[in-house]
């Protein structure tokens, strides 16, 4: 493993009854990196990061992070190693403020535990009043300050999009991983999703995406993982991974040959 | 009803900074300090009695809320705690081991034990979904009520069905709280005591739970309550807040408990059934699940309305008819569960929900709901 | 006498009860994912009204097994009828609501039913008449009466008819696609509405059954029977797997099973420490223990959450 390499995948794999969602994927992610991953729906995109996030065991292979391996099925600690992610399907806590999200997300930075918070020790006051601020700091960041008090769920579709953002880089992570964010956006939307994540690159995360829209992910990403079935079939950069014959073929089915 | 939920809702909340006017404060400070007083000259020592229960309840509801209303976890064998606190007093309290221990040495224990027996009952059912959860905590509180029965034989530790009797009272130091207080200018009658003692119980509780519903780990009850995955995916380590819910929502049940055990006297395993249980999640699902001003006004509610009816109901009958058809505790009972389906059928997020909540119902009225559809929780 | 065999006998037939209860359970919340809280009330309403309709007839002088049948006759329609009444009134204007308020009013139902049923019964235990001749047959040094047989055999030809019922009818067709999708059984077509009364009072008709059985097998009714019967119904089918009708029948059998063997060798196994009456622990032991290392029951599927 080089200095310059964040994330190491290497020969996961995960079965559900009989379907192999992911069979031996390996893969190496660079620091400072945005990296795509493309793949027909159930392809395993989502599969991977769950495994690789903690929420599923797989059944063979492993994560190297920051040359710390991760232990699966503790999603809080990778949290902690620094991974946060972003769900496919927006999971936001519906009914709490927009604000309250992006502070749950600061929780496992925070030092206060049940006793402190019941004595309300000073300690335990700055805290609070610290996490609150820099929850509102990463709404304005990603734009959306405004519905700071709103209920999650009366947010607009984007508005959520960017909200689940936001409580994912609340942990403080070294990766984001995004799971098709742009997915449902109209064009300016998306522009919007493209600027926010070179922001977020800019600003030292790296950024694992999982997208449909090709254009957003030859635009943005430096290089591009390509999964079809549950394999990985080609990892390079995007010129490339464009005119690969297997990727051509993922995409427009085996019956193109025909 | 509904312009009563609103306006408890502008009340809980009239300042703009979402704080109450001091005035509002002091007003009800003296009225607390007062009300026993009204309450033993204008209604006798029967409803004094009954308002030092509704304290306990307020108590019960409070710790309950900590489970299913801010983590979302359904415990319906919540009143085990309430045991756990109130034989733990009534061990080390009582002839039955001629044991005398101090007031201050064991309600932390008995808070401590139920915290335990809390944790005991939160570690193997931390995954199970809400309904196989509700089930397993139903089953763990009859277990408990079912031992407490029978640990007479064959070394005899809880007297069995017969109960604990002649246990010791609450006291400070030598001043037991069963006999009147001569402070010279006033005596405090022993009910007004415990009035005032379980006001300040009741009132700390009172206090943690709100500190704990805006604090760190009240924010990550909420989140497994609203998620679970999306929780975890944000580093919060769900078991073991779970755990803390389970553990902390028991030690209110314990101190109660020991209250109650110090004030009755008394003990035996027909107090803790499961219809108390029942009766503490009603408290807190009537009036606004996770609300804590709601859940206070659940206890209070159904502690003082079903005993209002068993005093009244058969008086009235006896002036109207000039004999009691419907026996008054049945009576009372029947319009509680009555009173369950119809609150639930007209205001399903409770009598006074959180404000937010309340919006929600508004707007979801405002809106047409699609079409009737049965849901499944996934 | 072989105890063993006895207490499997013993064991059998209150499984066999479990079962039927267990069903009208986990048929509802395989449906709508509602515990049903009141069903247990509904046995009790089943015993009760089998118990008035016999003493009534008793002095007609017609055969106890006649009675027994008319019996059933009229309580199996008051029992769906109440079934619909809590269904229509109690359920469905909730099922928009949050989460707790179904469970909340289903306690209500209960505890209603349990005082109204103490206002026309009265607080007494009522002994049921012998509805069969006291007959008893010896198997393998055990003993099994009649009435025992008969129960053992209704109850599962009972659930014989409904399995084919669900497998093998247009209805039951209709009750499985409600019960895997019902927004998308609505849409193919599928009345919901009128499936899930069917459900309960199917539920309903079950119960009347089991409680004219409880009624003749332990010979008594009474207003608090429901209570606990419907918390070990209910526990056997979260054993089974809720939602999951074979497994509720295993499920009802298997606490019958275990309640029968704990219960007659609880004293032996703990040397004398623990007596039967530490019975009603084993339900919830059973329960416990079967949970923790299976969450979804025994036949219930694996639930693996969806990420
Ligand atoms: N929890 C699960 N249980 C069963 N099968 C699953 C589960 N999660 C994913 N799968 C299956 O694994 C395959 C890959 O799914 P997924 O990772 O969601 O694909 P993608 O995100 O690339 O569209 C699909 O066939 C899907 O049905
Ligand atoms: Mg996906």
């Amino acid at each position: 493993m080089t200095a310059h390499t964040l994330l190491r995948v290497s020969q996961v794999g995960k079965a559900f009854g009989g379907v192999q969602a992911l069979k031996d994927v390996s893969m190496t992610l660079n620091r400072g990196e945005i990296y795509g991953l493309i793949g027909p729906n159930g392809a395993g995109k989502t599969t991977l990061f769950n495994c690789l996030t903690g929420l599923y065991v797989p059944d063979s292979g492993e994560f190297v992070f920051d040359d710390q391996p991760l232990i699966s099925s503790a999603p809080d600690k990778t949290v902690r190693q620094g991974v946060a992610r972003t769900f496919q399907n927006i999971r936001l806590f519906a009914n709490m403020t927009a604000l309250e999200n992006v502070m749950v997300g600061r929780h496992a930075r925070l030092r206060s535990n049940i006793i402190s918070d019941i004595l309300r020790t000073p300690f335990n006051r700055r805290e609070e009043q610290t996490t609150e601020d820099q929850a509102l700091q990463l709404m304005r960041y990603v734009g959306i300050a405004h519905r700071a008090h709103d209920l999650a769920k009366h947010l607009s579709y984007g508005d959520q999009r960017r909200l689940e953002i936001a409580r994912a880089l609340a942990t403080q992570p070294k990766l984001l991983c995004l799971d098709e964010p742009a997915a449902g956006m109209n064009a300016n939307e998306t522009d919007g999703l493209r600027q926010l994540i070179e922001m977020i690159r800019l600003d030292g995360i790296s950024v694992l995406l999982i997208e449909h829209d090709v254009q957003l992910v030859m635009g943005l990403c430096d290089r591009i993982a390509v999964l079809d079935y549950g394999e990985l079939i080609c990892e390079d950069i995007p010129s490339v991974v464009q005119k690969h014959p297997r990727v051509i073929e993922a995409y427009l089915g085996s019956g193109a040959h025909a | 009803m509904k312009m009563t939920a609103r306006f408890l809702a502008r009340l809980s909340c009239p300042k703009k900074d979402g704080r109450m006017h001091w005035w509002v404060w002091a007003l009800l400070g003296i009225l607390l300090a007062v009300m026993p007083w009204i309450v033993a000259a204008g209604f006798g020592n029967t409803w004094l009695r009954i308002l030092n229960f509704a304290l306990l309840y307020v108590m019960l509801a409070l710790g309950l809320n900590i489970v299913v209303g801010f983590a979302g976890l359904l415990d319906m064998g919540y009143i085990a705690f309430y045991a756990v606190g109130a034989y733990l007093w009534a061990l080390l309290a009582s002839p039955q081991f001629g044991l005398h221990w101090p007031m201050w040495a064991i309600l932390p224990l008995g808070a401590g034990v139920a915290g335990l027996f809390g944790l005991l009952l939160g570690a193997p059912t931390l995954k199970l979904r809400g309904d196989y959860l509700a089930i397993v905590t139903l089953g763990f509180g009859e277990i408990i009520r079912i031992f407490l029965n029978n640990l007479n034989a064959p070394v005899n530790i809880t007297n069995g069905p017969q109960g604990i009797s002649a246990i010791d009272a609450l006291h400070f130091g030598s001043v037991s709280l069963a006999r009147p207080m001569d402070l010279g200018i006033v005596t405090i009658p022993s009910l007004v005591a415990f009035y005032y003692v379980f006001l300040m119980a009741a009132t700390a509780i009172i206090g943690i739970a709100l500190r704990l519903e805006r604090s760190r780990v009240g924010r990550a009850w909420a989140a497994i309550r609203e998620d679970e995955i999306a929780a975890k995916a944000c580093g919060i380590n769900t078991r073991n807040v779970k755990l803390l819910a389970f553990a902390m929502g028991a030690t209110f049940g314990g101190v109660a408990g020991g209250l109650f055990a110090g004030f009755q006297q008394f003990v035996s395993p027909e107090s803790f059934g499961l219809l108390e249980s029942v009766m503490v999640l009603c408290m807190v699902v009537l009036g606004g699940m996770g609300h804590i001003p709601g859940v206070i006004f659940g206890a209070l509610l159904l502690t003082l309305l079903p005993e209002f009816f068993r005093q009244v109901a058969g008086p009235v009958q006896q002036a109207l008819f000039g004999k009691i058809y419907i026996d008054p505790e049945s009576l009372r009972m029947l319009l509680f569960g009555l009173s369950l389906v119809l609150v639930m059928r007209y205001r399903p997020s409770g009598l006074w929900p959180s404000p937010q909540r309340q919006r929600e119902i508004d707007d979801t009225q405002r809106v047409d709901a699609p079409a009737a559809m049965p849901v499944r929780h996934q | 006498m072989d105890i063993f065999l006895q207490q499997i006998i013993n064991g059998v037939v209150l499984g066999s009860i479990y079962a039927l209860v267990a069903l009208g359970y986990t048929m509802v919340y395989g449906i709508l994912g509602l515990i049903n809280f009141a069903h247990g009330e509904v046995v009790m309403v089943g015993a009760l009204v089998a118990y008035t309709v016999m003493t009534a007839l008793l002095p007609t002088g017609l055969p106890p097994v006649l009675l027994a049948l008319l019996a059933l006759l009229v309580a199996a329609p008051v029992c769906m009828a109440l079934a619909w009444i809590i269904e229509r009134y109690a359920y469905r204007p909730l099922r928009h609501a949050p989460k707790l308020a179904p469970l909340i009013s289903a306690i209500g139902v209960s505890i209603l039913l349990q005082n109204l049923a103490m206002m026309i019964w009265g607080r007494s235990y009522h002994a049921f008449p012998d509805i069969l001749p006291p007959l008893h047959y010896d198997i393998g040094g055990a003993q099994i009466t009649l009435l025992q047989v008969v129960t053992i055999l209704l109850a599962a030809g009972t659930m014989a008819a409904l399995a084919w019922l669900i497998q093998r009818t247009a209805m039951g067709q209709a009750m499985r696609a409600t019960a895997e999708n019902p927004a998308i059984a609505a849409l193919m077509g599928v009345p919901v509405n009128r499936i899930i009364t069917l459900t309960f009072v199917i539920g309903a008709a079950l119960a009347a059954l089991a409680g004219l059985m409880v009624g003749a097998n332990y010979s008594v009714a009474h207003y608090y029977m429901g209570f606990m019967l419907g918390l070990k119904a209910f526990t056997a089918a979260v054993l089974g797997g809720i939602g999951n009708i074979t497994g509720a029948m295993l499920g009802g059998l298997l606490l019958g099973l275990i309640e029968s063997l704990g219960g007659g060798y609880i004293e032996d196994l703990t040397g004398g420490f623990l007596g039967s009456n530490y019975q009603d622990i084993f339900a919830f032991l059973v329960l416990i223990s079967v949970l923790v290392f299976r969450p979804g029951g025994l036949m219930g599927e694996r639930v693996s959450e969806r990420a």
